[in-house]
């Protein structure tokens, strides 16, 4: 419990931090004050999840027109590496259930992400190396 | 490990993906950031691998699973040539679309693994994010595969166009939405399934009608999309690593589709609406004037430009296809030698996918500071002395600025024009990839290199040294 107050604290200043950046946004100021005036009670999980998401949303939104338009292919191939994220719901279906058909499917998803996850990062640090040799001029 | 604790570091994952973005702002912290994402992937990865405690034959399975699909990835990226990496992110979406259908399958025929309920009764809510999850990865899964093909040219950039195929997509989307309430009531493995086929389908329809010249937009509409079905089964396993991830990959390629279409001029919707560039060239052509083109040859090219004080290059998807990238930087290392200034001007729209010049380039070891984007040089291109075009076409074309009846007028073009001579290196003298004759080709100030883009860059290294 105390990691979760300690987790929620964080989202707490994370989205008073967003708030403040975005201040005519107020629909991502709502979803953070929601959780955090709701966090005593009984509150569907989805709730956070869902605060949690738009938050993403915006986080995303602001880092990712940060990026150099030159740096935009190897961000297609990193944000493919970590969509491939989706590693965890193959481990799960691999590593718990018993039965063989979703067991199956989750080797599947689990040798797919893996090509992603590998391959993604792999090719995204061969890409980011070439825009390194031109430091010392 | 307890359940808390987990979510915790699925928050720092998270937190570390944010970063690996972040890192991309410039290419100096670029590096630092994907080793960020590699941790954040760690992370989740071990995590999960604590909270589900497999048995040793699943934890067998799992490594097995990884070392299987880590080395054909860490092959391939290692293999895979630069000049083909639209075709690999096409391919890389659709394995993530096709993971996340494999996913939500798997969820449906084992509930209890995942939290969500047991067979025949998995909570309302999770079915419907699932299905959410699994009609979009499988919508990415068959888009992406349509999209590898036409970027690696097993199949004809042409749009296919279906008669009714609004329709067609309207009813089967409707039909998605019965299909979803239907599993939600049910709980019929049997919907499941028909909501993936059925997606499927129109994955399929939704990418085929759009043609090769608008593939910048599709590859990163369909990033976007991976990453809201990731988000989407993030909400089912109430993981928060996926959930944030989601988010950040489905904004993410939302932005780049959004730039790349103004980098055409053209709405979202009439991308997505398809059509564009099958056509033959109905716009420009005949005005009944006869119009004449002035050709050059490799040493008129070679005089010009050592001879100049500023020269222009001008990259685009022909520099590509003729791997041309490594003989233009020869060519620009002469020019330098002989004290000419060079740089080069990328459109956004240049090449197949967001940046795909920017890595060519770099990969030929230009350096990065000599790359510039459109706004920031297109003023310039009056003060140059040579524009040296290799491989683009629309995107100089002076129809977009100057003629109202253009098809592709309002679109940011590159003012090669202005440059006082423009040296324009294509194949042959027909339209590009939108079907429109570009009338830069009859300006007195332009002079037609006609010749592969490679052959015809190397030919005027060779002439440099005479």
């Amino acid at each position: 419990m105390e990691t979760l107050q300690k987790a929620l604290d964080q989202l707490d200043q994370a989205s008073a931090a967003v708030r403040m950046a975005v201040q005519d946004l107020a629909t991502s100021g709502a979803a953070g004050d929601a959780a955090h005036a709701l966090s005593g009670g009984m509150v569907d999980p989805f709730v956070f999840r869902f605060a949690i998401f738009v938050l993403a949303i915006f986080v995303g939104y602001y880092v990712v027109w940060s990026v150099t338009p030159a740096l935009h292919t190897p961000l297609m191939a990193v944000t493919n590496a970590i969509s491939s994220v989706i590693v965890v719901g193959a481990l799960l279906a691999v590593g718990i259930s018993a039965a063989g058909l979703a067991t199956g499917f989750g080797f599947v998803a689990l040798v797919l992400a893996a090509v992603n996850i590998f391959g993604g990062f792999l090719v995204t640090q061969r890409m980011l190396a070439m825009y390194k040799k031109k430091d010392g001029r | 490990m307890s359940v808390n604790l987990a979510s915790f570091l699925y928050l720092v994952s998270g937190i570390l993906f944010i970063l690996a973005l972040r890192g991309l702002s410039h290419p100096t912290t670029s590096r630092q950031g994907n080793i960020y994402g590699m941790v954040g992937m760690g992370i989740a990865i071990l995590t999960t691998l604590a909270l589900a405690t497999p048995s040793a034959g699943g934890l067998v399975l799992i490594l097995l699973g990884l070392a299987i699909g880590g080395g054909v990835g860490a092959v391939v990226a290692r293999r895979i040539a630069m000049t083909s990496m639209p075709q690999l992110v096409a391919a890389f979406h659709s394995l993530v679309g096709l993971a996340a259908v494999m996913v939500a399958a798997a969820a449906i025929h084992a509930p209890e693994s995942f939290g969500i309920g047991t067979i025949g009764a998995i909570h309302g809510q999770a079915l419907v994010e699932m299905s959410l999850g699994v009609a979009i990865g499988a919508i990415t899964f068959t888009g992406s595969v349509i999209a590898f093909l036409k970027l690696d040219g097993r199949m004809s950039g042409k749009p296919i166009m279906l008669p009714a195929r609004h329709l067609i997509n309207i009813v089967l989307g409707v039909g998605l939405v019965v299909l979803i309430v239907m599993l939600v009531t049910t709980q019929s493995t049997t919907v499941f399934w028909l909501i993936v086929a059925l997606s499927l389908v129109l994955g399929v329809l939704l990418i085929i009608p759009i043609g090769g010249a608008d593939m910048p937009v599709v590859v990163s509409m369909l990033n976007s999309y991976s990453g809201w079905a990731a988000a989407a089964l993030g909400f089912t396993l109430g993981n928060l690593a996926l959930i944030i991830t989601g988010a950040l990959v489905g904004s993410s390629g939302a932005i780049l589709s959004y730039i790349m279409c103004k980098g055409m001029n053209r709405s979202f919707i009439s991308v997505i609406l398809g059509g564009f560039g099958g056509e033959a060239a109905s716009a420009g052509g005949d005005d009944g004037i006869e119009r004449t083109v002035k050709q050059g040859s490799a040493d008129d090219a070679a005089y010009l430009m050592m001879n100049a004080q500023k020269v222009i290059i001008v990259p685009g998807y022909g520099m590509a296809v003729a791997q041309a990238q490594h003989a233009v930087r020869e060519m620009a290392d002469k020019l330098k030698a002989n004290g000419v200034e060079v740089k080069y001007a990328i459109h956004p729209v240049a090449g197949r996918m967001p940046g795909h010049m920017n890595v060519l380039l770099a990969e030929a070891n230009v350096p990065y500071d000599e790359v510039f984007e459109l706004e920031d040089i297109n003023s310039e291109f009056a003060q140059a002395d040579v524009a040296y075009v290799i491989g683009a076409n629309d995107v100089t074309n002076p129809s977009a600025r100057d003629d109202k009846s253009s098809p592709i007028y309002g679109m940011p073009i590159l003012d090669v024009d202005k440059a006082r001579t423009c040296l324009f290196v294509k194949r042959s003298l027909g339209s590009g990839y939108a079907g429109i004759d570009n009338t830069l080709f009859y300006k007195d100030g332009t002079m037609m290199l006609l010749g592969d883009a490679k052959k015809m860059t190397e030919e005027i290294v060779k002439a440099m040294d005479h």
